[in-house]
């Protein structure tokens, strides 16, 4: 009964999305201000039914109700309780119905938060959102219904969770990650909305900021979830694989960067505004290409859910639809649209330009290496896969690149900046940055190799340049201390975004250049040292859990003498599926972290081991999350929250 | 030429420039890094390319996994059921390697035809088996048939 | 000069949503079979079970059923068997194996340890069968209808997802034939 009233649930969504789509926006281009004020309440409907459907989902799977054939084929009555939630979206149709009520929550979000826009904005904006609505809805509907039942002979017992999924990280992973694609489509319908109305102004790139901001923080999130995810369930210790799933999240977050960056242009100096649309045309339509590329099963991967090609039909057309009514309405409107002000090239506008080509050229890159291998195989010449040394060679330079842009973009002026007053503004930091580089070369072991080098003359130039410019702000004030805490949240916010990717460059120079693994034949009390511990295999004791059994190795690890740990890395088979898993031992540090992982038994109790040592490879997520928390941040600055007051002493 | 008009191409000239170079580079570091996929029957006519790094995938032939006994070692073969290839490898192998299982191997092919692989991808939640080693497997006309030693674990 | 420069984006997503597209048709686990909507082929092979007794496709014709390709040496035929057992237990279709260049020793102690879900079992020793059916692989299942002619090909494993799918196609079958 329950997944019946789901199903109702989401049928009666789609027809408020649906309502939503069509109302407001006619209301808007007619001028009638009732049709306009629909918008709201559509909104806050089509909201609460898709909660409550997914809702029902939730409670088919923690009451066990293999009658409903996605919890048959997902859950298991031997999973704990909290991964039979995560299980909802631990498959296909249910995380398009996760996508669905993200989308939702967006769209209430947008509906309550929009007292500042004018109806007639805030009508096309949410219409727009509800034909995206409308269309995952269907999607869900009409190809991947989780409600379907296997009457008349339910089985007794489900068919487990995929045991990688069973873990704390992909229970939040997945939602923060949809949190991000999905919020990208409030920018996306602002553009739009901009676009229909011919109001490309700085109000329209007000409004969409912190919107922007929230999206790219959680996008962020999810991404840095997913590295770490990654790191310690199957990864071996790597953190980022070039896998094309990976991909498909990152290609909207470096578009995403780009939009924050370019709306901040748009908004303060009113350049760059059909170039900012595109961006966030192009954010969204990533975003939707990524849930494409996982869900249809075109590209092959360790993520990639089972392909289905009618599903991936049917989100190509949305797709196709989506994408192609933007792109061809921004043909049309854009060559209308005016910049309101020059610039010189040495300004903030060109470095934010020149940090937009780069983002762009990064992800163009991203693109065509994840894509080559389809688009040769779409022309029968072969099958062929791009190694991550392509991505490599071509990611870390640009993003040296851009780092060095970071430094100088935050002492450029808007409009126009001397040569000079550059220079005298930046041989300090330089100087400063190559110093530190060089205590910190001396705190090493050995010399990190260039690229390394350069990553952390990058991070120290970062920082130094941050606090200069923090400096020039508080220097000729009376009260320094308080004109330090007296900025406002969009800066610090940008500080601390900018510090974070100081951190990351520093966790990813060191993580690649001091890293050490080694695979090991162990026997009981053999013994290996490692990075100035010593590892001790003491043998293999037999486990089981609620849904598995495993075999857990004892590692003892000493420092000087001392015994400091105890690890115990497990081999595990989950039983109801049949599937080996390895999990690793870690243990964690700011500074380093120690990985066991098991191999397989090679006999006489002998086991492959494999013993890793990472410094400062937490710092990768650590930069990731400051990222998030600045642009969390700069969205909270109560200037959004005002109507039409600029202030112009904001930076970007 | 006025100096705004001026400064307006160095901009222009700038970005194209850069992205031209950007292009170059990405075509260069895609030729660079595409590691072709080549079936055992390939490898054993000798159409694979020595020392370049390449993907080969076959199921692998049930009882000759071979595992040193010193260290982490191991050589097995690989066969599209036309023919064989030999695979050696040291490290830990995935947990989905089992015999009688499509896998991929990257590497590359020493003098003596045998592939050294600096991987060995078992694909995860794969039912079937790798969609490349089933493309091979067709196309050599070939269908498993290896006996098994034991039943499946 | 401008507008047209304005139609690129679109124009490349087009570029672009061909070679997607064409990729969706090149899924690789989606192998059209030759022999779809052709009548089984004609076989006389003995049965796994009883070895004295000789099977044909006449065998197979009368209601429609499903034909599963399994082999001791496959893995995922162990994962899928526990399966085909259910549906077997639930008598929601008759299913038929092909016992698939196997030993048949293994494979009896296989259905004996595993149990036998099957009404009757084809034993391809040699995989001509195969080859007429073009299975390249296990598991494979077939769709059969009342009067034998093929009406689906499966890849990979039966489940539950995938069962949802054949079963409509089955009462289909029930409804519209026989």
């Amino acid at each position: 009964m329950i997944p019946e009233l789901g199903e109702y649930a989401l049928i009666l969504a789609l027809c408020l999305s649906a309502l939503l789509g069509v109302v407001p926006l006619v209301g808007a281009a007619v001028g009638n201000a009732l049709w306009c004020s629909f918008a709201r309440p559509l909104s806050v409907g089509l909201f609460g039914f898709v909660l409550f459907s997914f809702l029902c989902l939730v409670w088919a799977f923690i009451s066990n109700d293999f009658s409903v054939s996605y919890v048959a084929a997902n859950s298991n009555t031997a999973l704990p309780w909290f991964y039979r939630i995560s299980a909802v979206w631990g498959g296909h149709e249910g995380s398009l119905l996760l996508w669905a009520l993200i989308l939702s929550c967006w769209i209430l979000a947008v509906a309550l938060k929009s007292d500042n826009l004018p109806q007639d904005m805030r009508a096309r904006v949410l219409a727009v959102m509800g034909l995206i609505a409308t269309g995952f809805i269907l999607f869900v509907l009409f190809t991947s219904s989780p409600f379907e039942r296997l009457l008349p002979n339910p089985p007794a017992e489900g068919g487990d969770l995929n045991p990688l999924l069973q873990d704390f990280g992909l229970i939040v992973h997945p939602p923060m990650l949809y949190m991000g694609y999905v919020g990208f489509s409030v920018a996306f319908a602002f553009a739009i909305a901009a676009l229909i109305s011919g109001r490309l102004d700085s109000a329209w790139a007000r409004w969409s900021r912190p919107w922007t901001n929230i999206a790219w923080a959680f996008l962020t999130l999810g991404i840095v979830l997913g590295s770490w995810w990654a790191y310690y369930e199957l990864g071996w210790g790597g953190w980022w694989f070039w896998d094309p799933v990976e991909n498909a999240s990152l290609m909207p977050w470096l578009i995403g960067t780009a939009l924050v960056h370019s709306l901040a242009a748009t908004e303060k100096r009113g350049v760059f505004k059909s170039w900012t649309v595109l961006l966030a045309i192009f954010a969204f339509s990533l975003s939707l290409l990524g849930t494409f590329l996982v869900r249809s099963g075109v590209l092959t991967s360790v993520h990639a859910f089972a392909s289905d090609p009618e599903r991936g039909f049917f989100i190509l057309a949305l797709l196709g639809i989506t994408v192609g009514a933007s792109l061809l309405l921004y043909a049309i409107k854009a060559s209308k649209v005016k910049s309101e002000s020059s610039f010189s090239l040495l300004s903030r506008e060109s470095f934010l330009l020149v940090n937009n080509v780069l983002l762009t050229v990064i992800c163009a890159m991203v693109l065509l290496g994840t894509l080559y291998p389809l688009v040769v195989d779409a022309l029968n010449l072969g099958k062929l896969s791009v190694g991550p040394p392509y991505f490599n060679a071509l990611f870390v330079p640009l993003a040296i690149l851009l780092a060095l842009m970071v430094g100088v973009g935050s002492q450029v002026r808007w409009r126009e900046t001397s040569a000079a007053l550059l220079v005298g503004q930046l041989w300090l930091p330089g100087l400063l940055a190559l110093v530190a580089t060089g205590l910190t070369w001396m705190a090493l072991p050995e010399w990190p190799g260039v690229a390394a080098g350069l990553g952390l003359l990058l991070a120290w130039w970062v920082v130094f340049t941050g606090m200069r410019d923090l400096y020039n702000r508080v220097r000729n004030k009376r009260e320094r201390l308080q004109a330090m805490f007296g900025q406002s949240r969009s800066y610090y916010g940008m500080m601390l975004a900018h510090a974070g990717i100081a951190v990351l460059a520093v966790g990813i120079a060191l993580v690649a250049s001091f890293s050490e693994q080694s695979d090991l034949r162990m026997q009981p009390g053999d013994r290996k040292s490692f990075g100035g511990y010593e590892f001790v295999f003491e043998g293999i004791k037999p486990g089981a859990g609620p849904n598995y059994r495993s075999d857990t190795g004892v590692i003892q690890v000493y420092r000087d003498g001392q015994l400091y740990t105890t690890m115990q890395p497990e081999k595990r088979l989950y039983t109801t599926r049949g599937m080996p898993m390895t999990e690793a031992a870690i243990d964690p540090g700011l500074f380093r972290d120690l990985y066991v992982a098991l191999g397989e038994p090679l006999g006489n109790d002998a086991w492959a081991v494999r013993v890793q040592y990472k410094p400062f490879v937490r710092w990768i997520w650590l930069g990731g999350l400051l990222m998030m928390a600045g642009g969390l941040l700069a969205a909270s600055d109560p200037r959004y929250r005002k109507q039409n007051r600029r202030d112009a002493s904001v930076p970007a | 030429m006025n100096p705004k008009r001026k400064k307006r191409l160095y901009l222009v000239l700038f970005i194209v420039v850069g992205v031209a170079v950007a292009v170059g580079l990405t075509m260069y570091a895609l030729s660079q890094n595409i590691n072709l996929f080549y079936s055992p029957t390939q490898i054993a006519q000798q159409e694979a390319p020595q020392g370049r790094r390449i993907r080969a995938g076959g199921m692998v032939v049930e009882g000759s996994v071979q595992r040193a006994a010193a260290d982490l070692d191991v050589t097995f073969d690989i066969t599209d059921y036309a023919h064989t290839v030999r695979v050696h490898y040291t490290g830990i192998l995935p947990d989905l390697f089992r015999e009688g299982q499509g896998i991929v191997a990257q590497g590359e092919i020493d003098a003596n035809g045998v592939l050294q692989a600096v991987e060995v991808l078992a694909k995860h939640d794969e039912n079937y088996m790798p969609p490349e080693v089933a493309d091979a497997l067709q196309k050599a006309g070939k269908m498993p048939m290896p006996a098994g030693q034991e039943f499946n674990k | 000069m401008r507008r047209i420069v304005l139609f690129l984006p679109l124009v490349l997503f087009f570029g672009l949503g061909f070679f997607l597209w064409r990729g969706l048709s090149i899924d690789p686990t989606e192998l059209p079979s030759a022999r779809l909507n052709q009548p089984f082929p004609a076989f006389q092979l003995a049965s796994l079970t009883e070895p004295d007794r000789l099977l044909s496709a006449q065998d197979l014709k009368g209601q429609p059923a499903l034909v599963n390709v399994w082999a001791t040496w496959c893995p995922t035929c162990k994962e899928e068997h526990a399966f085909l057992n259910q549906l077997a237990a639930r008598h929601e279709v008759q299913i038929f194996g092909i016992n698939y260049k196997d030993d048949p020793l293994k494979a009896r102690e296989w259905l004996k340890r595993y149990l036998n879900p099957y009404t009757a079992v084809i034993l391809d020793e040699q995989g001509t069968l195969g080859l007429d059916l073009g299975v390249y692989g296990a598991p494979e299942t077939y769709v059969v209808d009342a009067d034998g002619v093929i009406r689906y090909r499966h890849v990979g494993a039966v489940d539950e997802k995938v069962w949802g799918q054949l079963k409509g196609l089955l009462d289909e079958l029930r409804g519209g034939g026989a």
